[in-house]
C-alpha cells in the first residue's frame, strides 16, 4: 500500500516523496483501500459536511431550540452574547456552534461522529464557522480539512485511543481539537509539519483532560468540553501558524498521550465514578434520574 | 496485530445522538432483528441489561432500539420519537431491566412476535463506536458484526450444506470474505454466517432454498 500511514513521521514522508497535501494523501489512501472512485469518495465526505451543517444550524435553532435532559439553549445563549464576548465575536461564534453541535446530540438530534458522538462539535465549529464562514473557504476546501482531520485522528486512533472508556476526554476533545486544528492549519496554506504541529498543540493543552460525565450522559461536561476544545484548536493553530513549535514532536505526544490514559484509573475514564460525576450534585442529579425525580426525556 | 483505522471510521458515522454505543449501537441490533424477521412485527418483548438497563433511558436506548424494531437506521431522525411511530402502527414494545450479569455491558435481548404468529429471539451487544454484535438466535450462540452484507442460513447440520451454499455463491461470483458455521449439536440445527465481499444477486435466498430440504430459513442482512 502506496500510502499507508501509521506515524506522523510516515505521513510527513509520504506527503514529502509525493509532493502533496496531508488531505491529498488520505483521499488516496482511502482510494487505495476502498477500491472506490475519488468522486464516490468525495461524495460521501460532502455528505457528512451536509449533516455537520446542519447539526450547528438545529442547535441554534431559537424557534426549536434542543433539549437533552440536563442541557439545551446554552449555544444560543453564547451566539447572542457574541458582539460583547471578551475573547471576540468570532471565536464566540466558533465555540457557540461547538456547543450547538453537541447540545443537538444530547437532545436525539442527528451528527456526525468526529471522532465520536461525544466530541462531535469541534471540527464542525472550526472548520464551517471559522473555516467557511469567517475566512471564506468554500466546500470543496472543507472536505479537504475533513481529509486532513481523518489523518490526524487515524494516528491518534491507532497509536492511542478515541475513546473516553480507554484514554478519558482528552481522548475525545483532545483528540477533535487536535484533528480540527490540524485540518484549518492546512487550509490556511500550513506545510505538513506545521500541520501536525497544530494538533501537537492541541493535545498538550488538554493532556490529562478526564471523562466524567454526570449521570454518563453526554451533556455534562461535555458539552462545556467541546466548547473548550474548539477554542483550544483555533489557538493551536494560530500558534503553529505563528511559527511557535512544538518542543516535543507530535508522535511523542501521541504517545504520551497513551501513557497517561494507561495512568488514568478507571474511576475517570467514561465511568460516571470519578470528577464531575462523582460529586454531591453529580451524584444527586443521577439518583434523581434513577428514582424517576427528574424526567428522562421528554 | 495492531487496529487500522480509515477515514470514515473517525468522520463518521452520521447518527442520531447521543451515544454510539448506546443509541446508534442499540439502533443496529433492532435493525438486524428487523431484518432477520423481515419486518412486519407485532410484538416485541426488549430486555436491557448491565450499562443498557442502567443508563439506557437517557441515552435514548429504548427509544433507538425500537426505532431499529421498526426498520429506521441509526442516522434516521425519526429514532427519537419511535416510541410513538410503534404505537401509531400498531406494534406493541415492552421493555424490562434486568440486573443478571450479560455477556457485553451493553446487550439487549429481544422477543418478536409476527402479524403471521412467527417468532424469534436475538440477543445482540453494542460494542463501541456504533459497531454490534449479535450473539444468539433462537438460543443458538452465533457471533456475528454486519460489517459485511451478511448471509445467514440456518440448515440441519448435515454434510454437503455447506458445499451446496458455497457453490451457489461460487456460481454467483461472490467472494466470501469471512465464514463461520455453528451448531446447537451434531446432526441438530446448525447455522451458517456467511460475511461476503459483495452485495449478493436478487434471488439468493430462493436460489439456496432451492432442493434443500435440509435448510429451513435463509436471510441476507
Amino acid at each position: 500500500m502506496k500510502y499507508e500511514f501509521s506515524s506522523g513521521r510516515e505521513l510527513i514522508s509520504i506527503c514529502r516523496e509525493h509532493n502533496i497535501a496531508i488531505s491529498e494523501l488520505m483521499l488516496r489512501n482511502e482510494i487505495e483501500l476502498s477500491e472506490q472512485p475519488r468522486e464516490a469518495i468525495l461524495e460521501e465526505m460532502h455528505s457528512n459536511l451536509a449533516v455537520m451543517r446542519a447539526s450547528i444550524s438545529a442547535g441554534l435553532n431559537r424557534k426549536r431550540i434542543p433539549r437533552g435532559i440536563l442541557s439545551g439553549g446554552d449555544a444560543l445563549k453564547l451566539a447572542a452574547f457574541a458582539e460583547q464576548s471578551n475573547m471576540g465575536a468570532a471565536l464566540a461564534k466558533v465555540v457557540a456552534s461547538s456547543m450547538a453541535v453537541v447540545e443537538t446530540n444530547a437532545a436525539m438530534g442527528k451528527i456526525v461522529a468526529a471522532p465520536t458522538a461525544g466530541a462531535s462539535g469541534i471540527l464542525p465549529a472550526v472548520l464551517i464557522e471559522c473555516g467557511g464562514h469567517q475566512r471564506g473557504f468554500d466546500d470543496d476546501a472543507l472536505i479537504r480539512g475533513l481529509f486532513t482531520a481523518g489523518a490526524v485522528g487515524c494516528i491518534i486512533a491507532e497509536n492511542a485511543s478515541i475513546a473516553g472508556a480507554s484514554g478519558g476526554c482528552q481522548a475525545e476533545t483532545g483528540t477533535a481539537a487536535a484533528m480540527a486544528a490540524a485540518a484549518l492549519a492546512e487550509l490556511c496554506g500550513a506545510a505538513p509539519e506545521t500541520v501536525l504541529t497544530a494538533a501537537a498543540i492541541a493535545i498538550k493543552n488538554c493532556l490529562g483532560l478526564v471523562c466524567d460525565p454526570v449521570a454518563g450522559l453526554v451533556e455534562c461536561p461535555c458539552i462545556k468540553r467541546n466548547a473548550i476544545g474548539a477554542v483550544n484548536a483555533v489557538l493551536s493553530c494560530d500558534m503553529a501558524l505563528a511559527g511557535i513549535e512544538s518542543l516535543i514532536p507530535f508522535d511523542e505526544v501521541v504517545e504520551a498521550m497513551q501513557g497517561v490514559s494507561h495512568l488514568m484509573s478507571k474511576e475517570l475514564r467514561e465511568t460516571a465514578k470519578g470528577g464531575l460525576a462523582a460529586t454531591e450534585t453529580g451524584r444527586r442529579i443521577a439518583e434523581e434520574l434513577v428514582s424517576g425525580e427528574r424526567p428522562a426525556r421528554r | 496485530m495492531k487496529k487500522t483505522y480509515r477515514i470514515f471510521d473517525i468522520i463518521g458515522p452520521r447518527m442520531i445522538g447521543p451515544s454510539s454505543s448506546h443509541t446508534a449501537g442499540a439502533a443496529r441490533i433492532g435493525l438486524i432483528a428487523n431484518r432477520l424477521v423481515k419486518g412486519d412485527i407485532k410484538r416485541a418483548q426488549i430486555t436491557l441489561y448491565e450499562s443498557f438497563a442502567t443508563t439506557g433511558r437517557g441515552h435514548g436506548t429504548d427509544r433507538a432500539l425500537a426505532g431499529g424494531l421498526l426498520g429506521f437506521p441509526p442516522d434516521d431522525e425519526r429514532l427519537r420519537d419511535s416510541l410513538a411511530y410503534a404505537q401509531h402502527s400498531g406494534v406493541e414494545i415492552t421493555f424490562s431491566f434486568s440486573d443478571q450479569p450479560a455477556p457485553h455491558p451493553n446487550t439487549a435481548r429481544i422477543f418478536l412476535e409476527k402479524r403471521n404468529g412467527e417468532t424469534l429471539e436475538v440477543l445482540g451487544a453494542s460494542v463501541g463506536g456504533g459497531n454490534i454484535e449479535i450473539l444468539e438466535i433462537d438460543g443458538m450462540e452465533v457471533s456475528f458484526s454486519c460489517n459485511y452484507p451478511t448471509l445467514l442460513v440456518f440448515h440441519r447440520d448435515v454434510p454437503g450444506s455447506i458445499q451446496h451454499v458455497s457453490g451457489i455463491l461460487a456460481e454467483s461470483g461472490i467472494n466470501i470474505a469471512f465464514m463461520r458455521v455453528f451448531r446447537t449439536a451434531r446432526n441438530a440445527d446448525a447455522c451458517m454466517v456467511i460475511e461476503m465481499d459483495g452485495q449478493p444477486p436478487r434471488g439468493l435466498v430462493a436460489h439456496i432454498l432451492a432442493n434443500a430440504p435440509e435448510i429451513r430459513r435463509a436471510c441476507v442482512l
